[in-house]
């Protein structure tokens, strides 16, 4: 089973050719902003942080912000720095051409450019000259075993559970046994649900670390004082008919599919594996999406029932719809409808070979609806204070 | 009765979940793993929401998918919309100590 990609000269795979356009800290957003914006075919981000930042917090903001950089769909990267912040943009172009040595990465720093303007402008030459190169890159047919998968649901109600999960669940297996990567997250939403997951782990060590990680995002739940429903379940969750986090978080699992776990990760970590894995990411959408794509995912399929708009820069976010009459309201937004699983027109497994069969176009150079709206959601998870 | 107004997700659980929008004191038949109730529902029924299939008293566990999604709060009887207001998680209860 094959898709058309780009073999990177490293040997990794990549599914797009982007020239990314990077701020290393907020207040290069706007010159990252501004060249990317000036450039036909480059994608930018923007984030709050990168300064007054400490240790392992400091850490997990570089490690994603390089994480973006060496993805492998990513061509070339434009790195921009004001010039006196923690995380120096030279340091984390450097790292990015540590990892990956013939690619381009070129730093752009306001304070020597002499400000915004001259800023963007020197980026937007660097960018034009990258994305002329970018342009003659050729796909070729690659296994569909190199496919990283990163599974996402948001703007849940009753159907995520009933149709799109188990769906993306069928389509999970299906690239499973094709010898792919999937990844489950969103950590809180397995709560209530951990002995399921815990269960298909590979080994003994894998289902304590599954358990720990679970009961410490439970801990951090409770230390807050409150009850966690309102801010998960969210009112919109609730409006859809989900009373508690564990009615989430058993409908949540549906989209791992049925294999055995492997491993365990941190957020944001390299994803080496085969098979499924877990990351441990808030339930945020966006904090998720950002770690899973930093991690190496390729893809990500996006469930919902409520609607979401949610897709990374570098990574297609493919949207499934759990219910017909959001598919239908929000067209814009969905790429695919599970909702016919609801009204008994088709299985799980009929949906989820249709996800399948799209996850490999998409691969191929098929655009996702989030994509042509140019959704460009990036969201680093903060586990440290701001200084 | 033209298609499914519900859906009972495992044989076992105690509330089934709509996925048409349902009058108050209409019937509805459903359709389980293995078997097929009638019952009067009491309260209107918002797609996507649940109601109990058997009474759940007080403290009882919530019962979806075959596992517990939460414990009533107060007596709930079958038929009977089941949501925020007669059900709490167990999990996540920072305002429990």
């Amino acid at each position: 089973m094959k898709f058309m990609g780009y073999r990177r000269p490293d040997g990794s795979v990549g599914i797009r050719n982007h020239v990314l356009v990077m701020p290393t800290v907020v207040c290069a957003n706007r010159v990252a902003r501004g060249i990317a914006q000036q450039v036909q075919g480059a994608v930018w981000f923007e984030h709050q942080h990168g300064c007054s930042q400490l240790g392992k917090d400091a850490a997990r903001t570089a490690d994603v912000l390089i994480g973006h950089g060496i993805h492998p769909n990513v061509f070339a990267v434009v790195v921009v720095g004001l010039g006196c912040e923690t995380i120096r943009a030279q340091d984390v172009a450097a790292a990015i051409k540590c990892r990956c040595p013939e690619k381009q990465v070129q730093v752009v720093l306001i304070q020597d450019e002499g400000g915004s303007f001259k800023a963007i402008a020197t980026g937007a030459a660097i960018a034009q000259r990258m994305v002329q190169s970018a342009s003659m890159s050729v796909r070729e047919p690659i296994a569909a075993s190199e496919l990283i998968l990163g599974t996402e649901c948001g703007g849940s109600d009753a159907c995520s559970g009933i149709a799109a999960n188990p769906a993306l669940g069928a389509a999970s297996d299906l690239l499973v046994d094709a010898g792919g990567t999937v990844i489950l997250a969103e950590t809180p939403e397995l709560i209530g649900a951990e002995h399921l997951v815990a269960a298909r782990a590979v080994n003994p060590r894998v289902a304590a670390r599954c358990l720990a990680v679970i009961r410490r995002r439970e801990e951090e739940a409770k230390a807050t004082g409150f009850d966690m429903r309102g801010g998960n379940p969210t009112p919109g969750n609730i409006q859809g008919g989900l009373t508690t986090i564990e009615e989430k978080s058993l409908g949540c699992i549906y989209k791992a599919g049925t294999r055995p776990l492997q491993a365990v990760l941190e957020y944001g970590e390299r994803i080496t594996q085969k098979g499924l894995v877990l990351m441990d990411t808030p339930g945020n959408d966006i904090e998720q999406l950002t770690g899973m794509v930093a991690g190496g995912c390729h893809l990500v399929v996006f469930t919902t029932g409520r609607g979401t708009a949610t897709g990374s820069p570098i990574a297609p976010t493919l949207k499934v719809a759990a219910n017909t009459g959001i598919f239908a309201k929000m067209n814009d937004n969905m790429d695919l409808n599970a909702g016919t699983i609801i009204t008994g027109e088709e299985t799980a497994a009929q949906v989820g070979a249709r996800i399948f069969q799209e996850i490999l176009a998409v691969a191929s150079g098929k655009l996702t609806k989030a994509e042509i709206i140019g959704q460009n959601d990036f969201g680093i998870n903060r586990i440290g204070p701001t200084l | 009765m033209e298609k499914n107004q519900a859906i009972i997700m495992k044989d076992g659980d105690n509330v089934a979940t709509a996925v048409t929008h349902i009058e108050a004191g209409s019937t509805v038949s459903l359709a389980g793993e293995g078997s097929a109730i009638c019952l009067k529902i009491s309260e209107t029924i918002l797609f996507g929401h649940k109601f109990a299939i058997v009474a759940i008293p007080q403290g009882r566990p919530v019962v979806k998918y075959g596992e517990i999604i939460g414990a009533a709060t107060r007596d709930i009887a079958a038929g009977e919309h089941v949501h925020v207001h007669n059900v709490e998680s167990i999990r996540g209860r920072g305002d429990k100590g």
